[in-house]
């Protein structure tokens, strides 16, 4: 047992230290014990930490040292369309007359923030070839669940009330499930056929007259195109169900087709990926919708019109499911997608879902005589392979992702998509040069060759990162959530 | 035309072409379909230089009023507060904003350890058990907490005060919808819950009382009495609780609440138009497993050695999918480390002593208006904001007071029409007696002047 923690925040802690300058109080005095009473008054003060600035600077520095983001090196992670994330959307979200506005300002105020909201909202209608936007919706998950509940009052508004199903591919992300459930409906698994597409023979099965919607994502979870989409469109279309789109992959198609072009109803995007929103570790991100014009009635309220020359909100929206989010969105990753957006223009976009595709591509050929490649078609900007050959040499693919954090890369999305075992699903992204794409080809062949020489090795990585393997079955069993003080 | 973020060269794509054996980028789009092709470029503005965007946005920014250029009393559930600057040079740093969720523990034990460093201080300021990583505001946190006391106690009723904020009622009668929740609203009276109502409401079909504290009209919620009245042991309490007012107020994990769920915009994120901000989820032990999103929890590595990893992931989509407690996935985990270093920053100390200025320069405030004669709606006692009756609508006042540089508060107005004319103020550790004198004086003359 080693006693190298490193310090948390608390365990840093002396009383008397500050690292704070507050305003000063220049107001005579009341006494709130009078006020307030006593039941209402806290008696000890919550245990924060004391320490001064530098120490804090220091422990989250270190602490920033001890993590990993796409600024540190390649970050092939798929679904997660980890590009990199611009400097100067930094700059603008940080403008004082953007960051400082407050929501319920006078409009004829924040007009300047609206303008760019506004053109955002277009700038997404035309990229996705759907109607109208809303920017409320404050993630990915959040926008599944946002759409479907305007399906759903889609249906009820034509007394389809026995719609209660969504139907979901098994290569779905869990989020598409989880949001049909929130939303109220019965999730409905739909089969993927051999060559990774949606069965179609499968999907006339399941459709009838309590769908609601299928749920999809094109290119799919797989990284492959469906290629039947206007098929797959008519047999929910003639069943009467909707059809919704899971922006997840959009950074594949830009420029090239639209969901609203291949019959979507109902889209999200997520701009903390196609539209370099920074993830954060975690978010926040953002998650706009977009509908059809018939859809449009149902849009959270309020939303975002042009009158004359004023930006204004309508309130008054009868058959909109309610509000899914205080204020309007997160308007602080949308400055981020609008200046990306501007940067790139229509050109811009285009080649970044080429150069995504090209890159996907090359690592994907450079890689299936090593990694078994169970669709063989080109992929478009991601590509799942797996781990089953290594795994006859006692290598999983979790083996394999723990060692490539020695060759210091972090590794691609493992175990997902669920139908493909030992899967790892890679992203690179447009912003990634060949060099990097050849390094780590390196990388995963020299790994590979490790899980034959001496498969130990790779089996008991990592070894350079700040702590090793972590026991999750003991962070499971005996949970500790929060620091325990010593009093 | 080039582009910085895309570094391929002519070379690289003919090599690369070459390796993947096709001829062109577009052999790598032939599986779409032609009728769904887009046959013309997408109709969007032209690619800007860095310099000419800049200029262009910097230009459009600087037509907003803001809480920089104009002295403020709006809060309404955002507010303007002290933001040290260390907090936007920690989550400036890159390895933190540009990672994703932390799936790899091993790259990711700063942004593993923060969180639990969030969580820990989340329990401390509310007096739960446990906090999860963050939610996407106060809002969605409250609406998940109802979601949870209905699912729990197999009740499709909650009880909620109409003295929460409104838009955090618009949102949990949408999430509602999802889920056939019943909600009741409890009529405000004097400002606050109406007691005798809850009385009456609460019978053993209820899931959870929902309250705000303090609320928004700023009162403080007599909490303890809401907890006493429910009787039901099943029957949850659930409080939306300002963060900050938790350095001055009992929390509620004192006084029975069962979840309490907010927002930490108060703690070193701006305003930005209403988001991102970040919602926190507290909650008692025994409901740990029942908790939306993501959570951090402590262990060792092989070595023995201290670390953090996400757990209780059976909880989650991605492992449990429509079964999952919520359907959240991303979060606001950057904005909670901004809370949290703004939590470090102020400490035990700090965050006492700025909740304790919040109640004094809003304890001010309300007296000078009271003695401008302008009456002050709510008796009860309250936190840092409060409601002033005018003679006229709160927008013309406000229309005014924007020309003399200050931003005027809430319009009740437009939330219920028994509070028109109802401006609720607030009052931050930003203010100074000056810029409160000067407001009152402000507000004064407008409401005279008919």
């Amino acid at each position: 047992m080693t006693t190298d923690n490193y310090p948390l925040v608390f365990e840093l802690s002396k009383a008397g230290r500050v690292g704070y300058s507050l305003p000063e109080l220049d107001v005579e005095e009341t006494d709130l014990e009078s006020i307030i009473g006593s039941t209402y008054l806290r008696k000890e003060a919550p245990s924060l930490p004391e320490i001064s600035e530098l120490q804090l600077i220091r422990h989250y520095t270190n602490l920033s040292k001890r993590n990993y983001g796409v600024d540190s090196g390649f970050y092939p992670l798929g679904s997660c369309t980890m590009k990199y994330n611009p400097k100067m959307n930094e700059d603008v979200a940080r403008l004082e007359g953007l960051s400082h506005i407050h929501p319920y300002q006078d409009v004829e105020t924040v007009q300047g923030a609206l303008a760019i909201m506004y053109d955002l909202q277009t700038s997404l209608e035309e990229i996705t070839g759907m109607h109208r936007f809303t920017l409320q919706t404050a993630a990915g998950a959040h926008g599944e669940w946002t759409g479907l509940m305007m399906i759903r009052a889609f249906h009820e508004k034509n007394g389809d009330y026995q719609r209660t199903k969504v139907i979901i591919p098994d290569s779905a992300h869990g989020t598409n499930p989880a949001s049909a459930a929130v939303a109220g409906f019965d999730p409905v698994t739909v089969q993927t056929n051999e060559q990774g597409l949606v069965d179609l023979d499968d999907l006339r099965r399941v459709v009838g007259k309590d769908t609601a919607a299928l749920m999809l994502t094109n290119p799919n979870t797989l990284g492959l195109f469906e290629k039947e989409i206007v098929e797959i469109a008519g047999i929910v279309h003639d069943a009467g169900g909707k059809l919704y789109y899971d922006g997840a992959n959009l950074n594949a198609i830009m420029g090239y087709t639209r969901p609203g072009d291949m019959g979507f109803d109902v889209v999200h995007l997520n701009l903390h990926k196609t539209f370099t929103g920074p993830h954060g570790g975690g978010g926040p991100g953002s998650g706009p919708v977009g509908v059809s014009e018939e859809m449009e009635k149902f849009l959270p309220k309020p939303i975002l019109m042009k009158q004359e020359d004023m930006f204004v909100f309508e309130h008054n929206r009868p058959d909109s499911i309610g509000r899914v989010k205080p204020y309007f969105g997160n308007f602080g990753i949308n400055i981020r997608a609008y200046t990306y957006i501007r940067t790139m223009g229509a050109e811009g976009l285009k080649k970044a879902s080429t150069y995504a595709v090209l890159n996907a591509n090359y690592l994907m050929r450079r890689l299936q005589a090593t990694f078994a490649l169970p669709y063989p078609q080109h992929c478009k900007h991601e590509f799942v392979l797996s781990g089953k050959k290594q795994k006859k040499l006692g290598v999983r693919t979790l083996d394999i992702a723990k060692r490539l954090l020695d060759y210091g890369y972090h590794p691609p999305t493992i175990y997902f998509p669920l139908n493909v075992a030992e899967a790892m699903m890679i992203e690179p992204t447009e912003t990634e040069t060949k060099e990097t794409l050849d390094a780590f080809i390196d990388a995963l062949l020299a790994i590979n060759q490790e899980a034959i020489d001496q498969p130990d090795l790779v089996q008991e990585a990592p070894y350079a990162t700040v702590v090793k393997r972590m026991d999750e079955t003991l962070a499971a069993r005996k949970p500790i959530v929060k620091y325990a003080f010593h009093s | 035309m080039n582009f910085r973020y895309l570094p391929m060269t002519d070379q690289d794509e003919k090599e690369m072409l070459r390796t993947i054996g096709v001829t062109s980028t577009e052999d790598l789009f032939s599986d779409i379909p032609e009728e769904i092709r887009l046959t013309r470029e997408l109709n969007l503005k032209p690619p800007y230089n860095e310099t000419k965007l800049m200029t262009e946005l910097t230009h459009l920014a600087n037509t907003n009023a803001t809480t920089k250029t104009h002295t403020s009393f709006l809060g309404a559930g955002v507010y303007d507060h002290y933001i040290p600057s260390v907090v936007d040079h920690v989550i400036s740093r890159s390895e933190f904003y540009t990672a994703y969720t932390p799936y790899q523990p091993e790259i990711s034990q700063g942004e593993l350890q923060a969180i639990f460093e969030f969580q820990t201080m989340i329990c401390q300021l509310t007096a739960m058990d446990i906090a999860n990583s963050s939610m996407y505001d106060g809002a969605t946190a409250l609406a998940e907490a109802m979601t949870i006391s209905t699912a729990q106690t197999k009740r499709k009723k909650v009880l909620v005060s109409k003295t929460i904020h409104p838009e955090s009622l618009e949102v949990m009668y949408t999430y509602a919808k999802g889920h056939n929740i019943e909600i009741t609203e409890i009529p405000e009276k004097n400002g606050i819950t109406d007691l005798d109502q809850v009385a009456s409401l609460l019978d053993d079909s209820v899931a959870s009382v929902i309250v705000q504290y303090p609320n928004f009209f700023g009162q403080i919620e007599p909490l303890a009495k809401v907890n006493e009245m429910i009787n039901d042991s099943k029957t949850m309490l659930i409080v939306s609780s300002n963060p900050l007012s938790l350095g001055m107020l009992t929390p509620p994990g004192d006084l029975g609440a069962d979840f309490v769920v907010g927002d930490t915009q108060v703690f070193g994120i701006p305003a930005q138009y209403g988001g991102p901000h970040c919602g926190y989820f507290a909650t008692k032990k025994k409901w740990m497993r029942k908790v939306p999103g993501r959570l951090v929890g402590q262990t060792v590595d092989e070595d023995g050695k201290r670390g953090f990893v996400l757990t209780l992931q059976a909880r989650e989509q991605h492992i449990r999918r429509e079964k999952a407690t919520s359907n959240i996935c991303s979060n606001q985990a950057l904005n909670a480390l901004a809370s949290s270093v703004a939590m470090s920053a102020l400490g035990r100390k700090g965050l006492k002593e700025m909740a304790y200025q919040n109640m004094q320069k809003a304890q001010f405030a309300k007296r000078s208006f009271q003695n401008e004669n302008i009456p002050v709606r709510f008796e009860e006692p309250m936190f840092n904001e409060f409601v002033i009756q005018l003679n006229q609508p709160v927008t013309n006042i406000n229309k005014q007071l924007l020309k003399k540089g200050i931003i005027g508060g809430f319009d009740l107005g437009v939330i219920d029409k028994t509070y028109e004319n109802c401006m609720l103020v607030a009052v931050t550790e930003m203010r100074t007696k000056k810029e409160i004198e000067d407001f009152v004086k402000g507000v004064g003359e407008a409401n005279d002047n008919r």
